[in-house]
């Protein structure tokens, strides 16, 4: 699935995981020009995650940035492991994608 | 006319998904809308900080100031509908961080639940209506920790 750009980088003895994600996050707020609300269209949660095992879950609320980025600093994965990022909207869509630590 | 087309594709293309995935795929499904329902929605949507506390914490509590959590955020936000922010802590065994914007119609931005091996040190970018205050929460061993800064915001990033 496309959306997500996602890079995982050993430096020392920790990893360092940073995606971008594609998403409009409409926050619910905003008005179109006719003054009608758009609905909210955003990012829920977004999961990363290590041969099974979770290393974060972020609970993100429409107050986060379009095409959201997220970066974490997890220890445990060695080069050449597999990660897994994946995100879900309140609309129920998602999207992952995997990425090779280097 | 395109409406219709485009929902019968979708709904075309999703039986086809999951019949090719057969019971695999439902499971999946099941997964998915379950962790979906985990999202504290009322904690999201809460417009005042005591109640966001309520939410997360079960109760009103006032977070410990802390100097060993490190609250990166721009001085002035030129655009407000994208500041960086990112929460370091050297606070041992923390378990979540929480970014709040206090100005904001609703103060809950963000909160990274901390699984196996991952460290306090995370990064987001963040929309701000206003200027404000924000603040990084940081939960750890069952106490709460915080960590503010104001940021300026020159051209809001909430409104249409």
């Amino acid at each position: 699935m496309a959306g997500i750009k996602a890079k995982a980088k050993l430096k020392g003895d920790a990893v360092k995981v940073k995606a971008l994600m594609k998403h409009p996050m409409e926050s619910g707020l905003r008005k179109d020009k006719k003054g009608n609300r758009i609905p909210a269209h955003h990012i829920t949660e977004v999961t990363i995650k290590a041969g099974g095992e979770t290393l974060m879950t972020a609970d993100y609320g429409p107050a986060v940035s379009k095409n959201p980025y997220i970066s974490m600093v997890v220890s445990g994965p060695s080069k050449g492991d597999k990660l897994v990022i994946a995100w879900l909207d309140n609309t129920g869509k998602s999207a992952s994608t995997e990425v090779v630590v280097k | 006319m395109e409406t219709i087309n485009t929902t019968r594709r979708t709904l075309l293309k999703g039986t086809a998904l999951a019949s090719v995935l057969g019971i695999t795929g439902i499971v999946d499904l099941l997964t998915i809308s379950q962790a979906h329902a985990a999202w504290p929605k009322t904690a999201f949507k809460s417009e005042s900080m005591s109640d966001v506390m309520k939410e997360l914490f079960s109760e009103d509590l006032t977070p410990t100031e802390s100097a060993d959590i490190i609250l990166k955020a721009p001085d002035i936000a030129e655009n407000g509908a994208v500041v960086p922010i990112g929460v370091k802590s050297s606070i041992p065994g923390v378990t979540r961080v929480v970014i709040l914007v206090e100005q904001n119609p609703s103060p809950l931005t963000a909160s990274f639940n901390l699984g196996k091996g991952a460290r306090a040190d995370v990064s987001t970018r963040i929309k701000m209506g206003k200027t404000s205050d924000v603040i990084a929460l940081v939960e750890a061993n069952g106490k709460v920790y915080a960590a503010r800064k104001n940021v300026k915001v020159t051209i809001g990033g909430c409104g249409g």
